[in-house]
């Protein structure tokens, strides 16, 4: 099979790959680029470990493909953090002990994340609906709640 | 130097402090490495080829057409694992669940492997294997296989375990039995008896990360696994034994964890991948899909129960009686006998009886999953205990306290109990607010005990101090949910020094004594006792040197707080010598300062948890939701509490979404209809609530700090005390987990006509 080539920009550099037209996202993401932050869980889009934003959209990586990236802006945990300056939500996780095993984090500091910048001041509800998508089996979910409720704290104040 | 593990009572400065862990900046950041995040040169990608029958004999298999695809490296089949198990029986069976030598006995079961150049071409090579099967009839149920005209698993097993060795083979592999008294004359004693019968489905751990592995096996016989395991020590010798290697040439590495609950204790894709790269020559990574997961690895036991219990007008019981049946996939398991031992031990009874029988089905081979055995066994046995505090007309809570087990207490499975948290918990519940707060319509509280027994084992720690004074802790147990933060605070604490100076590691097993794996909550019991050993060994060497430094005797040196304090009025001049003092000077007071610590850690304190539930059914759709929901858990000292909290909150969802809607669905057919996280629904954000936690701390007096463990009791009373809460909530006693929206329609529906 001839690959499709793709100029895409990740984590706010530009980026140039060949892929498979069947390739995910995620396969290109881990496998070609070696950004293997964003895992894969299932592959089929249930448990949100592999989630990514794309032009401001929350996505499953492992549903989107490699040759989809092209001409997008893609944000992976990699990029979250700025240099040293870890992101809020990355250091309320931490802080709150809301990891346990850590392979669904990535997945849910993204996801936190997008929730965050379209809703600044969820209710605990609204945190536990946004997050729906992101399968924890570690912490019951309760200190993941929480540090996102301090989280988006911190960054109003801000 | 002689260890003494026995409680002492100290204060503490960096236990019980809840600081930021080791490892957690590289998992905020998508840096660490779990299993499938790691290459090598030259890596081919393996995949496995898995039997659609559930039963079915392996007449031939043709790989040729396989092995001529261009980019297929290896493949390989049964024959490629020769039998080099000598007799162990149960390493046959793990040879046998890894790679299917004459029948495949469960839809899932690998029949052949390759390894190629790409994902791509792997599963190309796989379609391309022809394999011929005489497809055998099945069973899948746990009752309809323990029944004497169920098909045959395996026509060599005759039930151990009886008086006599039975004149037929059957599907019931083991009997086993404990208890004490006579239960014919406590029922006797009885006014009033319980007597039900109940069955869980079974479930799987839901680990998010698949299993996951990197072999590389080199022509001169010295290989490399790197793998997501609860015990890479333990996968060294399973997986040494199988591929005939000598376990000092394979060196085995932990990745990070993505979650294990016991699912990650056993070998199923590694002897693969070490065949495929001992076949191709080259390193391969073996990723499991998630569909596979769910197929070919090891969920825990299907369970039928039957149990009764007497007691009399006052609330003592005077006997109490349990038949316990567990599936343990197609080869034998110890599952009934541990959900025997468990069933009661949470009381002081004169009279009981337990009776195991180990059911051998055509599903994957169960493995452990948190305090295996033992939620079916409390779901059974708890929810007769309330049924029976109601016909008495006692309160659930009181009527507990009545017949908790205490210090003194010969348990229900042998022992006699040491200081035990039951009580305590109970007493903690029976004046929780959460235990007074108003319900509403169709809510309905439950609440329920658990037991488990906790394990300690084979540990060995190294502990190095650099020149600087800072300190590398080394481990063997793998870190699943915080353990190396626990550890670094026990080497702050008896070294003196500040928590941040210490760095924990989980050591491969070529730099390491063996050290069993992470399971039995020992990761943090065992290996604390392990680190404050070897800190005290390097401790004998801080003050050693120290008194060289000095030139006194070293009898006169002693340790505190990070320091060496010459003792005596004829040392007054000389100022304390810190750990970073003694460390700079090493190079030339004798060398390297270290403490290595080797030990079987005995004494695991047994653990006992009680829970509170609030939930809300909906009469209409029979939909069940938690909507409060209490842990209180004894942790004997609780090292790092924030990763105790989360202990407690984890087994508490996973026993939410077992009690309501997780289980495995088979067809008539025998195949697994949900093999993936949509269909298989475990516990999402939004079905859950807080879960509030309570730790209570009765030091195990076998521990210098007086560590439990704490991972895997709070999976133990969640099923009771939902089953509880839904049944007060709609007035029918729930005898089936999970208790899935149509189960209590038809619970209901069944009320209703009578």
């Amino acid at each position: 099979m001839a690959g499709v080539a793709v100029s895409t920009t990740i984590n706010g550099d530009a980026v140039e790959y060949l892929c498979q037209p069947d390739e995910t996202l995620l396969e290109v993401l881990r496998d070609r680029l070696g950004l293997t932050g964003a895992k894969e869980g299932c592959g089929t889009g249930d448990c949100g470990a592999c989630s990514v934003i794309v032009d401001g959209r929350l996505v499953c990586s492992c549903l989107v493909l490699g040759a989809e990236a092209e001409g997008r802006k893609v944000e992976t945990i990699e990029g979250m953090a700025h240099g040293d300056q870890l992101h809020p939500l990355q250091q309320k996780f931490l802080e709150h002990a809301a990891l346990q095993c850590g392979v669904c984090t990535p997945g849910f500091l993204i996801a936190a994340k997008d929730l965050l910048e379209k809703n600044p001041s969820p209710t605990e509800e609204e945190i536990r609906f946004g997050l729906a998508g992101n399968l924890c089996r570690c912490t019951g979910y309760d200190k993941i709640v929480r540090a996102v409720q301090d989280a988006a704290n911190v960054m109003k104040g801000a | 130097m002689n260890f003494d593990p026995r409680f002492s009572g100290r204060q503490f400065a960096s236990v019980g402090t809840r600081p930021i862990r080791p490892d957690g900046i590289d998992k905020v950041t998508g840096r660490a490495r779990y299993g499938a995040d790691f290459n090598m040169a030259g890596q081919l990608v393996g995949r496995v080829l898995r039997s659609p029958h559930a039963h079915a004999v392996i007449k031939s298999i043709d790989t040729s057409k396989a092995e001529k695809l261009a980019g297929v490296k290896a493949v390989i089949t049964a024959k490629d694992l020769p039998d080099l198990t000598d007799g162990d029986a149960a390493m046959y069976d793990i040879l046998d669940n890894c790679m299917a030598r004459k029948k495949a006995l469960y839809d899932g079961h690998a029949v052949a492997a390759v390894a190629a150049i790409d994902a791509r071409i792997a599963r190309q090579a796989l379609k391309l294997i022809e394999v011929e099967y005489e497809v055998l009839p099945h069973v899948t149920d746990v009752d309809e296989a323990a029944h004497h005209h169920a098909p045959l698993i395996n026509d060599q097993v005759f039930t151990e375990g009886l008086e006599e060795k039975p004149a037929k083979p059957s599907n019931i592999t083991k009997r086993t039995q404990f208890g004490h008294g006579d239960v014919h004359k406590g029922f006797a004693e009885a006014d009033f008896v319980v007597e039900r019968s109940f069955k869980t489905e079974q479930t799987h751990q839901g680990y998010i990360e698949p299993h996951a592995c990197v072999a590389s096996v080199n022509a001169d016989g010295t290989a490399d696994l790197w793998v997501c395991t609860q015990g890479h020590f333990v996968y060294r010798q399973h997986c040494a034994q199988l591929l005939g290697l000598e376990a000092s040439k394979l060196r085995v590495t932990s990745s990070e964890i993505g979650g294990g609950f016991g699912g990650k204790t056993h070998v199923w894709a590694e002897p693969v991948a070490l065949a495929l790269s001992r076949k191709a020559g080259r390193p391969v990574k073996l990723v499991m899909t998630r569909d596979e997961v769910f197929r070919a690895s090891g969920p825990t036991s299907a369970t039928s129960i039957d149990v009764k219990i007497g007691a009399r007008k006052d609330g003592t019981i005077t006997a109490a009686e349990a038949t316990l049946r567990y599936s343990s996939g197609p080869y034998a398991g110890s599952w009934a006998e541990i959900g025997a031992m468990t069933a009661f031990a949470c009381y002081k009874l004169e009279n009981v009886k337990t009776v195991g029988y180990e059911v051998l089905v055509n599903r994957p081979k169960t493995a452990a999953y948190r305090a295996p055995s033992a939620p079916m066994a409390a779901f059974a046995v708890e929810s007769a205990v309330d049924e029976l505090a109601k016909e008495i007309g006692m309160d659930a809570v009181d009527f507990r306290i009545k017949n908790a087990a205490q210090e003194g207490t010969r348990a229900s499975y042998g022992p006699v109990y040491g200081p035990i948290g039951i009580g305590p918990t109970l007493e903690a519940v029976k004046h929780h607010p959460h235990m007074k707060a108003p319900l509403k319509e169709n809510q309905g509280r439950g609440m329920a005990c658990g037991f488990w027994f906790n394990f300690g084992g084979q540990t060995c720690t190294d502990l190095n101090i650099g020149m600087d004074g800072s300190v590398s802790l080394a481990v063997g147990t793998v870190d699943v949910g915080g353990s190396r933060a626990s550890l670094s605070l026990v080497a702050a604490e008896e070294l003196g020094i500040d928590y941040s100076h210490v760095k924990a590691i989980v050591a491969d097993t070529s730099s390491l004594g063996y050290n069993d794996m992470t399971d039995g909550s020992r990761g943090t019991f065992s290996s604390s006792m392990a680190t404050i050993s070897a800190a005290r060994n390097a401790i004998k060497i801080l003050r050693e040197r120290a008194a060289q430094m000095w030139d006194v005797p070293v009898d006169d040196v002693h340790w505190e707080k990070g320091h060496a304090i010459a003792k005596g009025e004829k040392y007054g001049n000389l100022s304390p010598l810190s750990l970073k003092d003694i460390a700079a000077k090493s190079g030339t007071t004798g060398g390297p300062i270290a403490g290595h610590s080797e030990l079987v850690a005995d004494g695991a304190g047994v653990s006992f948890a009680t829970h509170i539930c609030d939930v809300e059914v909906d009469p209409e759709t029979g939909s069940t939701r938690v909507i409060r929901y209490t842990v209180v858990q004894d942790a004997g000292k609780a090292v790092h509490p924030t990763y105790v909290e989360g202990q407690y909150q984890g087994g508490a969802a996973q026993g939410i979404g077992w009690a309501l809607n997780e289980e495995y669905i088979y067809g008539k057919d025998g195949r697994l209809q949900n093999a993936g996280f949509l269909d298989y629904r475990i516990p999402v954000c939004s079905d859950l609530p807080m879960i509030d936690t309570q730790i209570l701390e009765i030091p195990n007096p076998n521990h210098p700090y007086g560590v439990r463990g704490v991972g895997e009791t709070s999976i133990v009373p969640p099923l009771a005390a939902i089953a509880n809460a839904v049944s007060n909530a709609v007035g029918v006693r729930m005898t089936h987990i999970p208790m899935s929206p149509p189960r209590i329609l038809a619970a209901l529906d069944a009320e209703r006509e009578g």
